[in-house]
């Protein structure tokens, strides 16, 4: 990862590395390992009104800033992403989550353009959060946030963003992109910050979160909040996570990213035999014998999960997303809070996706129509639900590759 | 580039926003957009087409003329652009009146139903008519609305429309030679091409 002149980079404290049992029933703690990072000792202030101070935020750049700093993408990672975008994860070992989509010559072209991802305000991957040490002077010395972390916003992430940006030395990005809670960002920006930008791609996202959405969120942080393991939020005095109430919490939110069709055709009703995936959030499950395998899936989806996670980041983040409605922060007009954006806008989603319908995107489209905005909307046709955004879609590709090179073009970068 | 829609961009000037409605895969506005300097958008809405127009960086939404257009601001372009389209739309009434609120100017294209073959066809044959404009059977066409030329000045005339320009082209889109006769025009004239102002 190149280092900007100028720019402290900061490394975390060594975590201790301690080797995860990985079942949902596990209880042992999460470690999170160093990330690098920028620090910002005169912190963030938040909506609510308090000042987080000082903020980390955690970093990954991929290709090479321009001489006139023109070239600059911020890709916003999605609820529980990271700033891992197109490497390796240090923590799982797996892919980027959008190797596919970031890259040499890959739609968001490394050879081309200077790619920036930052773990988001209240994530656990090294960016200040529930899991990062208290600075407010309220608690024991070495005590961390928990649930006493301050409530952040979408608009706070932005925030947070704004100034790793501005420290990089940039003064424009050329395009702010994200997917779901990525979306919610890039809008964000577009609103809070729309000199800052030549074009945005809100992608599989809404300008506010549904009730249903909020109602799912709420299930799984009850999920959490009902594991005894939670402790209050202050696990972390017992060396223990609530896995079991965050592999639940993850279970549920992974259905609501899928679709039935998705599910129909990768599991139907299979079946996996004998004790293998046996483990359930009550331990082995004998009472049914052999288990579907959509329900080992899941169960593998929650274990895997809670050993990249926080519990209270979960909690955090999800409240941020419930909160995300740009219209009332415009007097009830989602146009008025675009009206005169020289940004580009290209909206898009996806035709299973049942989390953030296409008709939420439509009327995010039709809002920046009446804003004169100029605005492309696509709906991408396929049957894998919200996850679409980060699986191959070919006419998605196509999509933001196009979309990118217009508005290179018309902005007359080489 | 068809020929009428070489007609099309020949009465747009440089230099100005065009709204395209119905803009296929996106051949019209990537001309005015690229040697015109113009700032064009479209709506379609065959996604496919949408998904091609913005893979090219064109500025394109998934939308139809019927639903989509109440949604743009009044006066928010110079030309509004309907290409062979009026005649399969839910109301083409409406659907000029809200061309006219958002562009200064309309230019709107459709196949003319005065055309001598189809009056011949009807008149001899007495079944609906099916020529190589009007392909589709009666049962499946999605032309719900369809025109003569006369007909179409009349609406102009009714709802206050300033005709700047009017051409008869044959299907080819080749300028047709009936420009001093309405009524020539509208027995001779394959496709019809309006450039409209409010008054």
């Amino acid at each position: 990862m190149p280092v900007q002149p100028g720019l402290t980079l900061v490394f975390a404290r060594p975590a201790r590395v301690g080797e995860c049992s990985g079942f949902m029933n596990s209880t042992a703690p999460l470690h999170i390992g160093n990330h690098p990072h920028v620090s910002f000792p005169e912190g963030v202030e938040l909506d609510c009104g308090v000042t987080l101070a000082p903020v980390d935020i955690a970093y990954c750049t991929y290709g090479r800033l321009s001489p006139q700093k023109d070239n600059a993408i911020l890709i916003c990672h999605a609820f529980t992403g990271d700033q891992y975008v197109a490497e390796t994860h240090p923590l799982t070992g797996k892919p980027g989550w959008w190797g596919r989509m970031v890259g040499p010559g890959k739609p968001i072209d490394t050879d081309r353009f200077f790619v920036i991802c930052s773990n988001v305000l209240g994530g656990c991957m090294g960016s200040t959060g529930p899991r990062s040490l208290r600075t407010d002077g309220q608690g024991a010395p070495d005590e961390l946030w928990g649930t006493a972390f301050p409530p952040i916003t979408i608009r706070d992430m932005v925030r947070a963003q704004y100034k790793l940006v501005r420290s990089l030395g940039i003064d424009r990005l050329f395009a702010v992109v994200g997917g779901s809670m990525g979306g919610m960002q890039v809008l964000e920006w577009a609103v809070t910050y729309p000199q800052m930008m030549l074009a945005v791609m809100p992608i599989a996202t809404a300008p506010f979160h549904s009730a249903q959405n909020i109602a799912f969120n709420e299930v799984g942080r009850q999920a959490i909040i009902a594991d005894p393991d939670w402790r209050g939020g202050r696990y972390w005095e017992a060396d223990v996570v609530p896995a079991r109430g965050l592999a639940v919490a993850r279970m549920m939110a992974h259905i609501t990213y899928l679709s039935e069709e998705a599910l129909t055709r990768k599991f139907g009703r299979r079946m996996r035999s004998g004790p293998a995936g046996g483990q359930g959030p009550e331990g082995p499950v004998s009472m049914f014998g052999d288990i579907f395998e959509v329900e080992s899936y899941l169960r593998y989806q929650g274990s895997s999960f809670v050993r990249r996670f926080d519990a209270n980041s979960y909690l955090s983040i999800t409240r941020a997303m419930d909160w995300f409605d740009i219209a009332a922060d415009h007097d009830g007009e989602l146009t008025s809070a675009f009206v005169g954006t020289a940004v580009r806008f290209c909206v898009v989603s996806f035709s299973s996706d049942w989390l953030f319908p296409t008709s939420a995107a439509r009327t995010l489209a039709r809002a920046l129509n009446r804003a004169a905005a100029n605005v492309s909307f696509v709906e991408i046709e396929t049957d894998k639900g919200h996850d679409a955004f980060l699986l191959d879609e070919p006419d998605f590709d196509r999509t933001v590759r196009g979309f990118l090179c217009g508005v290179a073009e018309h902005a007359g970068l080489s | 580039m068809r020929l009428d829609q070489r007609l099309i961009a020949d009465m747009i000037e440089p230099r100005t926003r065009v709204l395209d409605i119905g803009s296929g895969d996106g051949t019209l506005i990537g001309h005015l957009y690229r040697e015109r300097g113009c700032d064009a958008r479209g709506i379609e809405l065959n996604m496919e087409l949408v998904t091609r127009s913005v893979a090219h960086g064109l500025p394109v939404v998934h939308g139809d003329a019927d639903h989509d257009l109440a949604y743009y601001p009044d006066h928010s372009f110079d030309y509004v652009v309907l290409q062979r389209t009026l005649q399969a739309v839910e109301r083409p009434r409406e659907v000029l009146r809200q061309m006219l609120r958002i562009g200064r100017y309309a230019i709107v294209s459709f196949p003319n139903f005065g055309h001598w073959q189809l009056r011949l066809r009807l008149l001899l044959g007495g079944r609906m008519p099916m020529t190589a404009v009007w392909h589709t059977p009666w049962y499946e066409t999605p032309n719900i609305h369809p025109c003569t030329i006369r007909d179409f000045l009349e609406l102009c005339r009714q709802d206050g429309y300033i005709v700047e320009k009017w051409m008869a082209v044959d299907e080819e889109g080749e300028r047709a030679p009936w420009r001093r006769s309405i009524r020539l025009a509208n027995l001779f004239g394959e496709q019809a091409l309006f450039l409209l102002r409010r008054r």
